[in-house]
């Protein structure tokens, strides 16, 4: 329990903080200090295992590796958004207390095993977040209200529908518990269509944090209408912990779930073209990271649709270097725009003679991210379509290849744009020492993770054996 | 998996040195700020590179089909991928035509790019790395992972270095050969699920079904004929080397399009052996239509770059129509034909990016009539003119009379048809050849000392590009009197490729 204590630690803190008057420079040390103890503390108790909270609270290899995700990726945003330049600096202290709360929501999400304990942490994680989101740089403008205002009808209507799915569970399962609901799940399954409705409508949440179609709506308006930061975190740490209960809700459906796969495939498969073909046309960068965000969802689902060992780790393991990608590609954003405004490509013209650094960044990301050797996202995408073909599921990967090869324009564009030269650029942009070697940290780990993922991998496939 | 390797005896890991020498040299000259010691520094790293892979040369075992210089080592326990490379009588001339041109690309180079050298020189070491590496992989992965690496150097050396279309030619290129390698891509993912390895040699020794070498050959041919280019999928190579600087387009003609052959001895003939010579029909037809077509484009061209790049569309239909005659003249003919192509096509494109340094125009309007001003260069550019269309002496005779044989002998009809096309080269050589060296198209000619209207100050080629030329010409006549160099190495495993395929 050691990392949920560090991160009530973390919140009380800065909750204190909101009451006093402190420094930025100090909360913002302050909270890199104890997202690192949050991190160590994960790392520390990843052997643990045991259940608290009469059985409604699991602790094992599969919770722990994804609490390490998170943590890991709470620390690199915090890292990221050195300098606080796109959020209201009045509210700093809030922001951080949000965060390490929705954190926390994440990680009661991820550790529990009982139906409702799963719904209360999927609240606490989304009511924070929904905070923090109109929380930017100029106040009152209405962009962000906008954004907020649909994330949390949306977000809500996302929830009410996982209850009443819910609902259809506990009737025909009898029981909150994820276990009882293994033992008898498959046998549902295959006999009655209402088990299967029920459980896609109780994904419908997780569809919705995970920007899945048909729940993909909010994702571009929100991400144009929240700070940097905040975008950063919106499009990682709750897919994160989307991604760890999709597994394990979808992992007990057994080896073979011939209508749920069917249903989860068409979601894929639409996620996926909605997101390729929506973003080409886009110039805001943010709105087009977001469709291919939904995309990308679409691939991990991909993964989870083969039911396989091989398949849901190679989902998570393609979601880890999701993150890595996303932090890359935000980082850039973030150091190019000094007010925290909202960039288009044609302010990316000439990033290599101002930043090399971080057009070398936000070209590894857009290669890792489109899927090109030896990045991480290729390897990724390669486990993820072995894992389905050899389920023989030839149509879905024919049609998912055949997005990677849409996704490679915008994609493309992205590095050309930094890449191409311009007459009169802005001036010199100076990284501060962390940002840069955060930005070497990320090329670094996009490239290594995808040459070699051997350590990765079987990180993720003991944590999927354990939930298998 | 080690009964088709043969280790070296010297225990040294040449072939990963090969790749990793370029690798590390482009790493370091990132951190390099003087201009000259950048060139210099590039040219130390790829003659070493080349030194290095003469003893491939020299040390290999000639009567043996397996795979030489073999290294095998641990990488993804987990999948059962291993780390496998070594070379075999197909790949070794090519490894050796990767080596010894890429001192010659930074040597053409050397005066021509004035901005960010020190990217330059990286991205150039980055290709030679990931093409050595695509030509010694014996591992689907690792083969993909270096097919693919190569893609964002080039898009970034026509992109940033290249000409006034640039942006259209790169991301051309870029999603032409993208769309390709997903195919190609599925293709290995479907074989590693059908057989559990991914050990290239593994395939060749199992018994697919039909139809699933079928599917299988039809997705890594269409990834190798956007490559090569084949006919219709061709129209990416005049836009890219038109655009692409004179090192760009000397890669890209002499080492990227021979992958999309070497592509199809290595996965397509082995891996679908039935599928191959039931699909042999329509291959045949679309190389003949490569051979006429591209030469007939190439006739009507007045920019003299777009001229070489159709010929190398036509020259590389000579190439797959050798392959798909399936037999042992037309294969080990095919594969000449790629070296001998690599070997003159690039000393043309060198030859052309010395003129456009000197006029600033590709066009042949206005680089007419230099024999008076110019005739060591003149001289050059004829010996690889003559090449280009194969005129007995030189190399490029060698590698189009075997496939021309081959195909008489196979079917009459492939091989009447495929003759004009070697007319049709000649002719658009020899047009080049005459607007360029001696007269303009009245027929009027220049003389030196009546005043002429001819103010053009250009000077002769310099001991630098007299050096480069040299070279390439002495490889043209080298080949040309005794092909046997490279024809005797590959004998053995093309005959072991044949008798797989039993065509």
């Amino acid at each position: 329990m050691l990392p949920e204590i560090a991160l009530i630690t973390m919140s009380l803190a800065f909750f204190a903080a909101t009451l006093a008057k402190t420094g930025h420079d100090l909360l913002e040390r302050g909270a890199l200090v104890l997202a690192l103890g949050v991190l160590a503390a994960s790392l520390a108790t990843y052997g643990t295992s045991g259940l608290f909270f009469f059985k409604a609270y699991k602790i094992d290899a599969f919770s722990q590796t994804f609490k390490i995700l998170i943590a890991l990726g709470l620390f690199l945003i915090l890292w990221m958004g050195a300098g606080f330049r796109g959020v209201n600096r009045k509210f700093q202290p809030e922001y951080y207390m949000l965060l390490a709360l929705s954190c926390l929501g994440l990680f009661v999400m991820i550790s529990a095993v009982e139906l409702v304990s799963i719904i209360i942490g999927l609240e606490i994680a989304s009511y924070t977040i929904y905070v923090i989101i109109p929380l930017r740089r100029q106040p009152h403008q209405r962009e962000p209200l906008e954004a907020s205002i649909k994330y949390v009808f949306f977000g809500g209507s996302a929830t009410g529908i996982s209850l009443y799915g819910l609902s259809y569970m506990y009737g025909l399962g009898h029981s909150t518990y994820l276990a009882d609901l293994g033992r008898v799940m498959p046998g549902l399954l295959a006999s009655q269509p209402l088990a299967v409705i029920g459980l896609v409508m109780l994904l419908c949440a997780l569809f919705f944090k995970l920007a899945l179609f048909p729940m993909h709506f909010w994702m571009p308006d929100v991400f144009v209408g929240a700070a940097h930061e905040t975008t950063c975190l919106v499009a990682t740490l709750p897919k994160i912990g989307a991604m760890a209960l999709l597994v394990r809700l979808v992992a007990m459906a057994g080896q073979d779930a011939p209508q749920l796969c069917l249903i989860l495939s068409i979601i894929a498969t639409l996620s996926m073209f909605v997101g390729n073909l929506s973003a080409l046309n886009q110039h805001d960068i943010k709105r087009m990271l977001a469709y291919s965000s939904i995309a990308h969802a679409g691939y991990m689902m991909v993964g989870i649709v083969s039911l396989n060992q091989l398949g849901l780790s190679s989902a998570i393991y393609y979601l880890c270097g999701y993150l890595f990608m996303n932090i890359a590609c935000f980082m850039v954003l973030y150091n190019l725009s000094p007010e925290g405004e909202n960039l288009t490509f044609e302010s990316l013209h000439g990033l290599y003679r101002r930043s090399p650094l971080l057009a070398a960044v936000l070209a590894v990301g857009a290669m890792g991210l489109s899927g090109i050797p030896p990045t991480i996202g290729f390897t990724g995408k390669f486990m993820i379509f072995s894992a389905a073909l050899q389920k023989s599921y030839y149509w879905l990967v024919g049609l998912a290849v055949l997005n990677v090869c849409i996704s490679a324009f915008y994609y493309l564009r992205l590095v050309r744009a930094a890449y191409s030269s311009v007459e009169e650029s802005d001036g010199r942009i100076c990284l501060s020492v962390p940002s840069a070697v955060l930005g070497m940290v990320m090329i670094a780990a996009i490239i290594l993770s995808g040459i070699f993922p051997q350590d990765f991998f079987r990180l993720t496939l003991k944590a999927v054996l354990s939930v298998l | 998996m080690e009964q088709y390797l043969l280790f070296n005896s010297q225990d040294f890991p040449i072939l990963s040195t090969l790749i990793l020498m370029p690798l590390a040299g482009a790493i370091v000259c990132l951190f390099i700020r003087n201009e000259t010691f950048l060139k210099l520094w590039g040219l130390a790293v790829t003659m070493t590179t080349m030194a290095l892979s003469l003893p491939l040369y020299f040390l290999f075992d000639q009567t043996s089909d397996k795979y030489q210089f073999a290294e095998l080592g641990q990488w993804i326990p987990a999948l059962k991928l291993d780390y496998v490379v070594g070379v075999d009588g197909i790949s070794l001339p090519l490894v050796l035509l990767t080596t010894c041109l890429m001192p010659l690309c930074i040597l053409c180079s050397w005066s021509q790019i004035k901005a960010r050298l020190a990217e330059f020189v990286f991205v150039l070491l980055i290709m030679e790395s990931a093409m050595l590496g695509v030509f010694i992989s014996l591992n689907t992965v690792l083969f993909y992972i270096f097919w693919e690496g190569m893609l964002i150097p080039m898009y970034l050396l026509i992109a940033v270095w290249g000409g006034p279309r640039r942006d259209y030619a790169s991301i051309k290129f870029f999603l032409y050969t993208f769309v390709g390698s997903v195919f190609l891509l599925i293709a290995l993912i479907v074989l590693y699920v059908r057989s559990g390895s991914f050990f290239i040699p593994d395939f060749m020794h199992l018994h697919y079904p039909f139809n699933i070498q079928l599917m299988n050959f039809v997705c890594c041919a269409i990834t190798f004929a956007i490559k090569i280019p084949m006919y219709p999928f061709h129209t990416w190579l005049p836009a890219a080397h038109v655009e692409a600087p004179t090192a760009g387009s000397v890669i890209l003609a002499s080492v990227l399009l021979k992958m999309g052959g070497y592509g199809f001895l290595r996965f397509c003939l082995p891996i679908a052996p039935q599928a191959s010579l039931y699909c042999a029909p329509v291959i045949i037809a679309m190389s003949l239509a490569a051979i006429v077509i591209g030469g007939y484009l190439a006739l009507g061209q007045t920019d003299v770059k777009k001229l070489i790049a159709y010929s190398s569309v036509a020259h590389m239909g000579f190439v797959t129509l050798g392959i798909f005659l399936f037999s042992m003249q037309g294969v080990k003919g095919a594969i000449l034909q790629m070296v001998n192509h690599g070997i003159t096509t690039g000393a043309l494109f060198i030859c052309i990016g010395m003129i456009y340094e000197r006029t600033h125009s590709r066009e042949l309007e206005v680089n007419k009539a230099l024999g008076i001003l110019m005739p060591a260069y003149v001289t050059f550019l004829g010996i690889f003119s003559l090449s280009s269309f194969g005129f007995p002496g030189t190399n490029g005779f060698v590698g189009e009379f075997m496939v021309l044989a081959a195909a008489f002998s196979k079917y009459i009809l492939v091989g009447a048809i495929a003759v004009p096309g070697a007319v049709l080269a000649a002719a658009y050589m020899l047009r080049m050849l005459q607007k360029m060296v001696w007269a303009d198209s009245d027929g009027h000619h220049h003389d030196c000392h009546d005043g002429s209207d001819d103010h053009r100050v250009l000077s002769d080629i310099n001991p630098r590009e007299w050096f480069i030329l040299a070279v390439l010409a002495i490889f043209v006549f080298w080949l040309g009197f005794k092909p046997g160099l490279v024809l005797d190495i590959m004998d053995a495993s093309v005959r072991h490729l044949l008798i797989h395929v039993g065509g």
